[in-house]
């Protein structure tokens, strides 16, 4: 396949529907509705399901459906769609279903705007919904990273019988890149073992997060831990740039990772020795990597455009040993390299 | 190395996003990496509407710039916007139809042209864009002329189709006026 101009909205909606997407349930909300719409079209001319839901709620409650009977499913939204799919979310995880959530972020809280923002974090690392557990969460920075963690997100979703989010961001979302997409994947594929599909001529399979004993429920409780315990072992994913001398690291992700991008670049030009830790996965975060990186440079910067979120998890990765200071951007506003850059000469 | 942060902005309607986009595919057909990003806030009928197009040999960092290189002001508000940011050395296209005042930098080169006059002249108005294209990348060297006019072939959709040939030359006239 030849590289495309793509923007980000539609190159994940396609490379959706190339990796072998099923059944897509959404809710439009700006600033993702493009791929709701080039799925609407899409999904028909691939003789595929898509159903505009009644909202959020219905959404994510159809994907849920969809799971536990095998189909390779996701929904998209942003931050006020994404807090109401929470307890639906939460369902799935207790469910030990796979599934996939693209969120692209904008300004909050409440209605906020419509602008590219990084303050659901917290909301998508640390408490996706009720319950003990952590969804994986990918952070794309480009279009072509979108379009290849569409890919990665079914396998792990389904490798893992586990929720997957992508933490995207409007300015992702609205963007035009170049990106190669995938070629078409073989579709149908074999449903899972697992599937509800019909009881004929077999035991019932029973997909619930229910539990009433305590007992029971522990247990349950105790098998989600393990299989998260073996993803932060085998799905840690970062990537490092000019880290080999920096004595200043910027640890950024997503569009601000690739604006750090920028910031180390200018850095280097000065002659200051400055390199980029870009985290591609949120949960399981890459603290193993950034303590080692603590223990040969000076001090950290973590960018984000929020009021410091991720900032908590570089802290707890450094443990003390080096200072971590942070630099952030609200309300909708995407830092410009040349404010990070003066953050970093203070440093 | 080739490199360009192209800010092209005008009122909703003038074209701006879609001479971005030309331009970024006419990049993308040369080789180069290109990112192309509106604004996309709560906008008007009438209100401004701009987009930053990076043309590079290097894979694209920030995506959304403060100084261009390289800017095109279709209109009043966006030269007071933009004149004061574009980098030292770098260019200014400005459409002296709805701009009103020379620009005062002397530090970057001003390339000042009727863009909608010369657009009306040639059949509608509404091919300013193009005209102030044409200039700026006969300013720039980005791109060549030729290349943004084998993309409108591509890109220009069937109902404009009309406009083909008004369009090329539309872009041809821009690219003319810079010597």
């Amino acid at each position: 396949m030849a590289k495309e101009l793509l923007k980000g909205n539609e190159a994940f909606a396609e490379a959706a529907i190339r990796y072998g997407l099923e059944a897509y349930f959404g809710y439009p909300i700006t600033p993702q509705s493009e791929a709701l719409e080039h799925l609407a079209r899409r999904m028909l001319e691939e003789n595929r399901v898509f159903i505009q839901a009644e909202s959020e709620l219905g959404a994510i409650n159809m994907v849920y459906g969809a799971a536990c009977c095998g189909v390779r499913t996701m929904t998209s939204t942003s931050g006020p769609g994404f807090s109401l799919m929470e307890e639906g979310l939460s369902y799935i995880a207790g469910s030990d279903v796979p599934a996939v959530v693209v969120n692209m972020q904008r300004g909050g809280p409440g209605l906020g705007n419509i602008q590219p923002s990084q303050s659901d974090y917290f909301l998508m690392v640390k408490s996706a919904g009720h319950g003990d557990f952590h969804p994986i969460v990918l952070a794309p920075a480009s279009v072509q990273e979108i379009i290849d963690m569409m890919g990665l997100a079914f396998d792990l979703a389904e490798k893992y019988r586990t929720l997957v989010l992508i933490a995207g961001d409007g300015s992702l979302g609205q963007m035009m890149e170049s990106a190669e997409l995938p070629p078409m994947q073989p579709f149908p594929y074999p449903r899972p073992e697992w599937a509800v599909s019909g009881a004929v001529g077999r035991e019932p399979h029973i997909i619930t997060s229910l539990d009433l004993s305590p007992e029971g429920l522990e247990r349950m409780n105790l098998n989600l831990q393990a299989k998260l315990a073996e993803i932060q072992k085998h799905e840690i994913r970062w990537k490092e740039y000019e880290t080999e001398d920096a004595e200043v690291l910027l640890v950024a992700y997503g569009t601000t990772g690739r604006i750090c991008l920028s910031v180390m670049r200018e850095a280097r030009k000065q002659g200051l020795k400055v390199g980029l830790f870009r985290p591609q996965t949120l949960w399981p975060f890459p603290s193993a990597r950034l303590n080692e990186l603590a223990g040969q440079v000076r001090v950290m910067l973590a960018a984000e455009m929020n009021a410091g979120q991720m900032v908590e998890d570089v802290r707890l990765a450094v443990a003390g040993k080096v200072p971590v200071h942070f630099y952030g951007r609200l309300g909708g506003i995407v830092p410009l390299a040349d404010e990070i850059l003066a953050e970093v000469k203070k440093l | 190395m080739r490199h360009e942060d192209i800010i092209i902005s005008g009122f909703g309607g003038q074209g701006a996003l879609f001479a971005g986009q030309l331009l970024a595919y006419a990049g993308l057909a040369d080789g180069l990496h290109v990112s192309w990003i509106p604004s996309y806030g709560p906008e008007m009928r009438g209100g401004t509407a701009n987009c930053t197009v990076i043309v590079s040999e290097e894979e694209i960092g920030a995506p959304i710039i403060r100084h261009p290189s390289a800017a095109i002001a279709l209109n009043l508000p966006s030269m007071d916007k933009y004149e004061p940011l574009v980098k030292p050395g770098g260019v200014l296209v400005v459409n002296t139809t709805l701009v009103p005042r020379a620009s005062e930098r002397t530090d970057i080169r001003v390339v000042a042209l009727p863009a909608s006059d010369i657009a009306t002249e040639l059949g509608n108005v509404r091919m300013a864009n193009l005209v102030a294209l044409g200039a700026l990348l006969k300013a720039t060297g980005i791109v060549n002329v030729e290349a943004v006019m084998a993309q409108l072939e591509l890109h220009l959709s069937e109902r404009q189709r009309k406009w083909l040939e008004p369009n090329k030359a539309a872009l041809l006239k821009g690219a003319e006026f810079v010597q």
